[in-house]
């Protein structure tokens, strides 16, 4: 049993989710995420563009795991004469859904989205949004925030029983299981734990981390879609129903013989798992697996609702699932035909 | 023309076409492709995402050309699988939601499964039919009950879209997926033929996989080769009663060579010379941007790749009936040989600007 | 198999020559006589016995096709339906003219606006390309009038379940040539008759001039069994035995028959379901109106997308149907009432 029955400190989770990190100003967390590991690897980096690399050095297989820091926001782009802002969307902002949403820039101001008198519904569009954070003036408001400064949307962290809800757990909640998983690890292999920036905005981190390490083998950890809500949108992926192994999304279609490991694998530990067929969307393996020659890359997901809002869920025993996935992928021979 | 050749290619593609290999799931093509090119090249190898390099050594040896077909088909996805027996899918690459109603499938589950996508029978639908029937709104019907199906089938199962070739009038062959395997045909003639010319360089004929869902395979074997010179090998749209305005290029009437951005022009330059010189027929065929295919992913490889693209006019792209001319396959590949052979050993020198 | 043998022929309404021709080939070391009417029914009398009541089975041999009505000076056949088919199931599929293969294609995805995919495409859009490269060479090997017909193999699927064209109405075809092959002591007529599918034209006919004391009509009915379908909707599930129809667009049946054929069903443990849904019809419907009226049943094969390239159906439907007609056949005249 490769699994360290210690509980997985769900403090950090809240911690990470918490934390300052749109795409582009990811350091706070990559900081954060430095300072928990730095006694459970043999060597740590930054690269160029700011992913965090802790590495533990082996003999094995050259495997790297990637999860994001960076989270949705949005940028100031114009502060106007009475002090409201109006502001562009960094990665994937669904904009009907931002009316009298609250952000917080990174020296702690508040701002609240208001919209412009409206038509019709339809009419809700970028531009007929603003940002109030109580300033009176241009001035004033120069005072608080500048024009090209980022903000991330508020959604405090809570548990009820084993559901979590947050903002960044997409995809802070990668992030944690990367981190738990090296607290954990014993292997051969020599794994590269790279914590990636500017995933929301393009898989910028993981394409160029891939082409510096070039790794016999990926796995990124993220989050997916589920389809258990009333009336969703089809989807099999159910919360609390294991971690997913990813088969399709639009970045990446799971090549077969890695799809076969990591089902056979937690069939052997006996860990509970379903598979991930996204219709949208995609994930730092998705730039991975074409850097070079190919990289053989898969996922593991952790079902999420309401990804993309202040109010994302997760599932306690899908994340432990994650974690043990992980760890049995790792600690086996990882021995694949196409490698 | 030379038959036998054409009708060695006509077996070659129909065996290519009714085999399935959806993007990222070619797998089942790599015997069949490699069984073809091994008598014809040096090396037969494969990579990390399933591409087959079949490597064929020229005189000198200096340059490498790079030949790409993809072998991937569109296809479905199982999404789920509902209570009543049917099973719910989504689309890999490129698939026209009109095109599925009552159409045959093979889902690829622990053994191969028949099936057929389902239709809501007309009087039941109050649009008088004028709207098309939404994927979501369809299944596949397997002649299952639900517990037998969750023992062979499972969600993230591969379905392959199923037809038999067909020949119509006028060496017309019509079936599935001769995007882009037609393609793969065309370097198997060109690598014959080139077992009769001389030719200075390298030639590698790359059957690429994952090109439906954004060339994936040509991004990473171009890598790889890092060639001196590429050529996609491609289908292009030809005109039917419906394109009037939108294709120029025909059925019947040769290769189609790529005008445009993507393209080198002296690459483009050469392939007409060719074709004039050996009296192959070939149409123009202008491409003002993005080619869409796997021209387009090694152009930009690693330093850049001087690149072209000869196309094989096709009929209903994207169906189970595309409709091909066998006589343009065969001149296809004749005019890579030719272009081929024609290369000057100071490959660098002649396509610089 | 004789279901597959009759389905994979071609035969629309008015052009059914070929299914005659096998059902002729058939049944002939079986039966007393075998003509073919004025508008093409093949009756078929069992024995020749003119005494006691006399039984008409009925199937139609005609089944839903296109026809060709115009060919393009690109050599293109652009065409219309015979009997009701949904144009979008045409798309993306071959077809059999003659002794052509052709295909009904659909311009490429590539080449649509987004809006053009929600669109079903109509009929008046949709052409044959036989690979002809002028309107003359097309004319050597089709005419106007022509008809072009579904190009599906009849198969197994999954458990206990086929696939093909055609089973409306070769499904009542094969029941009928088996029970003209068995024996009853009553005067048996079996009509294969002509032209349901626009207009339940040759029954009208047969019935006629037949003049049966019973008829009972053998078909294969609509199933929307389908996962978007409510269930109150699917008009009979294919598997759960064949469907008796209580009344469509065409007939109201007898009560007194439907109970009849029930309790035959409940005491020989036949699987049995009701026709539920009122809509469509078949040829009961010109039969039971014939001269003074006939007592008429109708017993039905569900078939999941009837009129569709690739229909389903389940055979032990097609067993059950035939263990139900057989049970009404050997009950007649001592037990069963008309």
């Amino acid at each position: 049993m490769p699994y360290d029955q210690n509980p997985l400190d769900y403090s950090l989770l809240e911690r990470l989710t918490q934390t300052f990190g749109p795409s582009g100003i990811e350091d706070i967390v990559t900081t954060a995420i430095a300072d928990e590991v730095r006694p459970y690897c043999d060597e740590m980096k930054t690269d160029t563009l700011g992913n965090l690399i802790a590495i533990r050095r082996g003999t094995g297989k050259k495997i790297m795991i990637a999860a994001h820091v960076d989270e949705i926001g949005v940028m100031i782009t114009h502060i106007d004469e009475k002090g409201y802002l109006r502001f562009a969307p960094i990665g994937g902002v669904s904009i009907r859904e931002l009316p009298h949403r609250r952000v917080l820039f990174q020296n702690g101001i508040m701002g609240t989205i208001g919209v412009e008198k409206l038509e019709k519904p339809i009419d809700l569009k970028l531009d007929k949004l603003y940002l109030d954070i109580g300033a009176t003036s241009r001035e004033e408001a120069k005072t608080r925030v500048s024009i090209g400064e980022s903000a991330v949307f508020a959604g405090n962290f809570t548990k009820q029983g084993k559901r979590m809800t947050s903002k960044a757990m997409d995809d802070r909640v990668g992030c944690f299981v990367a981190i738990e998983v090296l607290k954990r690890l014993k292997t051969d292999h020599e794994v590269y734990f790279v914590f990636t920036v500017q995933e929301e905005v393009g898989v910028r981190g993981a394409q160029t981390a891939a082409f510096a390490l070039e790794p016999d083998l990926a796995i990124a950890l993220d989050v997916t879609g589920t389809g258990d809500t009333p009336k969703a949108h089809p989807m099999d992926v159910k919360l609390a129903h294991g971690a997913a192994i990813k088969v399709f999304d639009r970045s990446m279609i799971t090549h077969p013989k890695i799809k076969a490991w990591m089902a056979h694998t937690a069939e052997q530990h006996n860990i509970s798992y379903q598979w991930e067929v996204l219709e949208y969307g995609g994930t730092d393996s998705g730039a991975i697996h074409l850097s070079k020659g190919g990289i053989p890359s898969g996922v593991i997901s952790i079902p999420t609702r309401y990804i993309h809002s202040p109010s994302e869920t997760v599932d306690q025993g899908d994340i432990e699932g994650a974690v043990q996935l992980l760890l049995a992928l790792l600690e086996g021979p990882a021995e694949l035909s196409i490698l | 023309m030379n038959n036998a050749q054409q009708s060695s290619a006509k077996d070659f593609l129909k065996r290519l076409s009714e085999n399935s290999g959806v993007s990222g799931y070619e797998e089942s093509l790599t015997p069949l492709v490699q069984a073809e090119f091994h008598p014809l090249a040096d090396a037969v190898y494969t990579d990390a995402l399933g591409n087959i390099y079949a490597h064929k050594k020229g005189t000198i040896g200096r340059y490498k050309i790079m030949l790409a077909a993809h072998m991937d088909e569109i296809g479905l996805m199982v999404k789920g699988i509902e209570q009543s027996g049917f099973i719910r899918f989504t689309t890999v690459g490129g698939v026209d939601q009109r095109t599925l109603l009552s159409q045959e499938v093979i889902i690829h589950g622990r053994k191969p499964v028949l099936g057929v996508i389902g239709s809501i029978p007309p009087h039941l639908l109050s649009d008088n039919g004028e709207k098309a029937v939404k994927i979501d709104e369809m299944g596949i019907d397997v002649g299952l009950p639900y517990d037998k199906i969750r023992e062979v089938i499972q969600v993230g199962d591969i379905i392959t879209l199923r037809r038999q070739c067909i020949e119509m009038l006028n060496q017309l062959v019509a079936g599935k997926s001769f995007d882009d395997r037609a393609g793969v045909v065309v370097m198997k003639i060109c690598l014959e033929e080139l077992q009769k010319i001389q030719h200075a360089h390298d030639v590698i004929a790359v059957t690429t996989t994952q090109e439906e869902l954004g060339y994936r395979g040509a991004i990473t074997s171009s890598y790889t080769l890092n060639p001196d010179l590429g050529i996609a090998i491609d289908v292009t749209h030809a005109l039917t009663p419906d394109t009037k305005g939108q294709v120029d290029v025909e059925l019947g009437k040769g290769p189609a060579v790529a005008i445009g951005p993507n393209f080198h022009p002296l690459v483009y330059e050469e392939l007409l010379k060719s074709a004039r010189e050996w009296r192959v027929p070939y149409q123009i065929h202008p491409v003002p941007g993005r080619s869409g295919t796997d021209a387009w992913a090694i152009q930009v490889t690693q330093a850049g790749v001087p690149t072209g693209l000869v196309s094989i006019p096709l009929r209903y792209m994207h169906t189970t009936v595309e409709t091909i001319d066998m006589r343009d396959i065969v001149h296809t590949g004749k005019l890579l040989a030719y272009f081929i052979a024609g290369l000057p050993e100071d490959l660098e020198g002649k396509i610089c600007y | 198999m004789l279901l597959k043998t009759l389905t994979q022929l071609n035969g629309t309404s008015g052009a059914e020559q070929e299914i005659r021709k096998i059902l002729t080939e058939q049944l002939k070391p079986y039966v007393n006589s075998i003509h073919t009417d004025k508008i093409g029914n093949l009756i078929v009398h069992k024995n020749s016995l003119t005494v006691g009541p006399k039984v008409m089975i009925a199937a139609h041999m005609d089944e839903v096709a296109l026809m060709i009505t115009a060919i393009t000076s690109e050599g293109f056949l652009k065409f219309k339906p015979v009997g009701g088919i949904d144009s979008r199931i045409l798309v993306s599929k071959p077809v059999q003219i003659n002794a052509l293969l052709g295909v009904i294609g659909a311009k490429a995805i590539h080449l649509q606006k987004p809006k053009e995919r929600e669109q079903a495409l109509k009929i008046e859009q949709l052409y044959i390309d036989i690979g002809a490269t002028a309107k003359e060479e097309a004319e050597k090997h089709v005419k106007i009038g022509d008809y072009a017909y579904f190009y599906t193999e009849t198969e197994p699927l999954g458990e206990g379940y086929w696939k093909g064209k055609a089973f409306d109405d070769r499904v009542g075809c094969t029941l009928l040539t088996e029970l003209l092959k068995k024996d009853y002591p009553l005067n048996l007529i079996g009509a294969f008759t002509v032209q349901e599918e626009v207009g339940l034209r040759g029954a009208t006919i047969a019935a006629y001039h037949v003049q049966p004391d019973l008829a009972i009509i053998l078909e294969g009915t609509v199933s929307a069994h389908m996962m978007e379908v409510e269930e109150g909707a699917w008009v009979t599930e294919p598997g759960k035995g064949p469907a008796l129809s209580i009344m469509d667009r065409a007939t109201l049946y007898q009560p007194k028959l439907l109970q009849q054929v029930i309790e035959l069903a409940e005491k020989n443990g036949i699987p049995y379901q009701f026709r539920k849904g009122h809509s469509g019809g078949n040829d009961a419907g010109s039969i039971h109106l014939s001269r003074e009226g006939i007592p008429t049943l109708a017993i039905s094969v569900p078939c999941r997308y009837i009129h569709s390239t690739a229909s389903v159906m389940a055979e032990a439907d097609l067993q059950n149907a035939l263990a139900l007609v057989d049970a009404i056949l050997k009950s007649i005249p001592n037990e069963f009432k008309f």
